[in-house]
C-alpha cells in the first residue's frame, strides 16, 4: 500500500478482521524519561498506534484529568524539541506508528512546514490538532503530504453528514472521531447517539474511524470497538500515571498492564 | 461604508489575522452563529429593539464631554471624553451584551455563558440575561474573583452563578478557556457572549459592531460641537473592544489617528505587562490568530496588569491588522502611571476612571505635548472606577 506505517497497521489489523487499540498520554509527564519508558510498554502491551501529546498551555479541548498533565510537564520544562528527542530515541525499538496531538499555536510557532519535517524526522508518523478544523487546514495538509506525514482529521457529533464527507476527502490515515460534545475526559457511559452516528458514518466513506473522548476501560472500548475501526484511550490512562505521581518508577508498569487488559478486550471484538 | 465590511473576509480575516481555530464540534455552533448574526442583527426589528434598550434601558447616547481643566493643564489639543462610564453597569461592555443577549434570544437559546476578567462584562452580561430571563453562567479566575469581590456579588445577585476557574494564573485567559470548554460540551442549547473583540470568527466583527455605536456617537457629537472630525482617538487596549468601537466608525477617515494603549505592567522589560500588540508575536489563542504573548515554544505567556481587564496575553486580530497596515500606533502605559492616570482625572475633572480607562488617560501627559492647539483628542472613558476602589486605595496616599 505505502510506506505510512499508520496506514500499514491499520490495513494489517483491517485484514485480520480486527480493531484498532490506540491510546493518549501528554509527553513530559511528569517527565520526559517516564514518558520514553511508557511509551516502550504500550507497545509491549499490543497498542496499536501510540498518541503522544505535545503539552500547550491552554488546552481548550481538554478537560481536567489531561489539563492536569500538562500543567505537570510544562512546570517539569517539557519543550517541543525535547519531545521529538524521545521518540528519535523511542523510534529504533518500536514499531507502533507514533501520532502527535498538539493544539494549532505550537504547529505554527515552529514553523507549520518545519513542524512536520521535524516530527517525521524523528519518526512520527502522524499529527491531530484538536483546535484546527477543515477550514484551516490547507497549510498543515500541504506539508503533510509532501512529507508523507498523516493529519488526522477529527469529527464529532455536531458534524453534518455533507461536511462528514468533505473532510473525508482530504483525510488520510483515519479520521477521530469525538465520541460526544464535549472535552476529553472519562465518562461513566457512553453518548446514547455514537452507535447510531458511527453506522451513518460508516456509509459515507470507506477510511476508518477511530472513536475517542469519554472511554473509561477494557468494556466501553470493546463496546465502542464493535462499531468502529478503532477506539482511543487517554484519561483513563492518565489517570494511571497521576495516582503514581511519587512513584514515577512505577508508572511504565502500572501503565502497561492497564494497557494489555484494553488491548485484549478490544482486540477479542 | 461598504468599503469597511470588506473586513473581515469571509473566513473572518483581517489581512492575515483572525478565523476559527476551534475544535470541531463548535463548527456547527459558528455556522449557526454567523448565519444568525448576518440575518437577524441588519433586519429592521432587530435594530429597533436593539436601540430602545440601548436609549432607555443602557443610557445612550452617552455624552461627549469637553475635559476644559484638562485641556488647559496640558496646554495643547482640546480634550473630550467619551463616557461610556456613565452607561448602565458602568462600562462600555453593556452595548455588547445587549446586542448579543437580544441575538440569542432570537436564535431560542435559553442558557448564556460568558468569560470575565474585571467582572465588567460578566455583570452586563448577568444584566442582560436578567433583563430577558436567560440562564447566565459566568467563568471568572480565582485570582480575579479575589481582587473584584464586588462584582462577583453583583453578578450573583443578578441571578448569574458564578464559576470559579482554578487553572494556569487563574485570570482572563483561563476563563475563556473553561468557557469555551463549557461551550464544547453544551452547544446545542447555550450561546457564548464573548466580551471582545477577540475569539474565532465572527464574534471580533460582532463585538465590533455592537461597540461601533461609540464611535458612531462621537463623529456626530464632535461635528455638531466642533465642526470637524477629531485628530485622535485615544483607547486602552486589552482585548480591544471600547478601542475598536471607537475607532472603526473612523476607518475610512485616513486624518483621524488611532491610538491604543495597552497595560505595561511593570514595565516592557519586565516581562511582566499585557502588551500583547508591542511584544507579542503572531499566535493562535482562543479561536483566532492575532498578536499574542508566548515563548519560544508557543506556550502563551502570564499576563500582568494592575487592571484585572487589560490582564490578557492576547488582542483581537483587527487591532493586530491595524498594526500592520499601521492604521493605529500602539502604545503601552504602566500599572503606576495608570493609577496616576486616575488621580488625574479624580482631581481635575472630578471624574474616577476604571484602571482599564486610565491607561488612556495616563497617555495625555505624553501625547499632548506634540498636539496642536486646534486639534482635538477624545479619550475614551470605557468605564468608571468604582469597582477598583480597593486597588486604588492600596496604591495611592492621600
Amino acid at each position: 500500500m505505502n510506506d505510512n506505517r499508520i496506514d500499514r497497521t491499520l490495513a494489517e489489523l483491517q485484514k485480520n478482521n480486527k480493531k484498532a487499540f490506540i491510546t493518549y498520554i501528554t509527553a513530559g509527564d511528569p517527565d520526559l524519561e517516564t514518558t520514553r519508558k511508557t511509551v516502550l510498554s504500550l507497545d509491549k502491551a499490543g497498542v496499536d498506534i501510540i498518541e503522544l501529546g505535545i503539552p500547550f498551555s491552554d488546552p481548550i479541548a481538554d478537560g481536567p484529568v489531561i489539563q492536569r498533565a500538562v500543567q505537570r510537564s510544562l512546570s517539569g520544562g517539557c519543550t517541543v524539541s525535547g519531545v521529538f528527542e524521545i521518540v528519535k530515541k523511542v523510534r529504533k525499538s518500536i514499531t507502533s506508528p507514533i501520532v502527535f496531538m498538539t493544539y494549532y499555536n505550537i504547529v505554527y510557532r515552529r514553523g507549520v512546514s518545519a513542524f512536520v519535517r521535524d516530527a517525521k524526522r524523528c519518526g512520527a508518523d502522524g499529527l491531530i490538532v484538536p483546535d484546527l478544523p477543515l477550514e484551516e487546514s490547507d497549510e498543515l495538509l500541504k506539508a503533510a503530504s509532501r512529507e508523507d506525514f498523516r493529519v488526522i482529521m477529527l469529527t464529532s457529533p455536531t458534524t453534518s453528514p455533507g461536511r462528514f464527507k468533505k473532510i473525508a476527502s482530504v483525510s488520510r490515515g483515519f479520521i477521530y472521531h469525538v465520541s460526544l460534545t464535549g472535552v476529553t475526559g472519562v465518562r461513566n457511559t457512553l453518548s446514547s447517539g455514537l452507535k447510531k452516528d458511527l453506522s451513518r458514518l460508516k456509509k459515507l466513506s470507506p477510511i476508518p474511524l477511530c472513536v475517542g473522548f469519554g472511554i473509561s476501560g477494557p468494556d466501553k472500548a470493546a463496546e465502542v470497538a464493535r462499531f468502529a475501526d478503532g477506539v482511543i484511550v487517554g484519561s483513563a490512562i492518565i489517570k494511571i500515571i497521576e495516582q503514581n505521581i511519587e512513584k514515577r518508577k512505577e508508572i511504565p508498569g502500572k501503565v502497561g498492564r492497564f494497557a494489555e487488559k484494553i488491548a485484549a478486550a478490544v482486540h477479542a471484538v | 461604508m461598504r468599503k469597511q465590511l470588506k473586513k473581515p473576509d469571509a473566513e473572518g480575516y483581517f489581512g492575515d489575522f483572525g478565523g476559527t481555530y476551534v475544535p470541531e464540534t463548535l463548527m456547527y455552533a459558528l455556522d449557526e452563529l454567523k448565519k444568525a448574526y448576518f440575518e437577524i442583527t441588519p433586519s429592521r426589528s432587530f435594530k429597533k429593539k436593539l436601540k430602545y434598550y440601548l436609549e432607555t434601558y443602557a443610557g445612550r447616547p452617552t455624552p461627549l464631554y469637553f475635559a476644559e481643566k484638562l485641556t488647559r493643564k496640558f496646554g495643547g489639543a482640546r480634550i473630550y471624553l467619551k463616557r461610556e462610564d456613565l452607561l448602565h453597569t458602568g462600562a462600555h461592555k453593556i452595548n455588547n451584551t445587549l446586542g448579543q443577549i437580544i441575538l440569542a434570544s432570537r436564535m431560542g437559546k435559553k442558557r448564556v455563558i460568558a468569560e470575565t476578567g474585571a467582572g465588567q462584562h460578566g455583570v452586563a452580561t448577568a444584566t442582560a440575561a436578567a433583563l430577558f430571563g436567560l440562564e447566565c453562567d459566568v467563568y471568572m479566575g480565582t485570582e480575579d474573583i479575589e481582587r473584584q469581590s464586588i462584582n462577583v456579588f453583583r453578578m450573583k445577585l443578578l441571578g448569574a452563578r458564578v464559576i470559579p476557574v482554578a487553572s494556569g494564573a487563574c485570570t482572563l485567559k483561563d476563563a475563556m478557556n473553561e468557557a469555551m470548554r463549557d461551550w464544547v460540551a453544551r452547544v446545542r442549547d447555550t450561546f457564548y457572549v464573548i466580551g471582545s473583540v477577540a475569539g474565532p470568527h465572527p464574534y471580533p466583527l460582532m463585538v465590533r459592531d455592537f461597540q461601533s455605536v461609540i464611535g458612531h456617537e462621537v463623529k456626530k457629537q464632535v461635528l455638531k460641537r466642533e465642526g470637524s472630525l477629531p485628530t485622535h482617538l485615544l483607547a486602552c487596549v486589552g482585548g480591544g473592544s471600547n478601542a475598536l468601537g471607537l475607532f472603526h466608525p473612523f476607518y475610512e477617515n485616513r486624518e483621524v489617528k488611532f491610538v491604543g494603549v495597552e497595560a505595561g505592567g511593570l514595565g516592557l522589560r519586565s516581562g511582566r505587562h499585557g502588551a500583547a500588540l508591542i511584544k507579542g508575536d503572531v499566535g493562535v489563542l482562543h479561536g483566532s490568530k492575532s498578536l499574542v504573548l508566548e515563548n519560544r515554544d508557543g506556550q502563551i505567556l502570564l499576563a500582568h496588569s494592575v487592571s484585572a481587564g487589560l490582564d490578557y496575553p492576547g488582542v483581537g486580530p483587527e487591532h493586530a491588522y491595524y498594526k500592520k497596515i499601521k492604521r493605529a500606533e500602539y502604545v503601552s502605559v504602566t500599572d503606576t502611571q495608570a493609577v496616576e492616570g486616575v488621580k488625574m482625572l479624580s482631581g481635575e475633572e472630578g471624574i474616577i476612571p476604571a484602571l482599564e480607562s486610565a491607561h488612556a488617560v495616563a497617555f495625555l501627559p505624553k501625547m499632548i505635548p506634540g498636539t496642536r492647539k486646534k486639534d482635538i483628542v477624545v479619550v475614551c472613558l470605557s468605564g468608571r472606577g468604582d469597582k477598583d476602589i480597593g486597588i486604588i486605595r492600596e496604591n495611592v496616599r492621600l
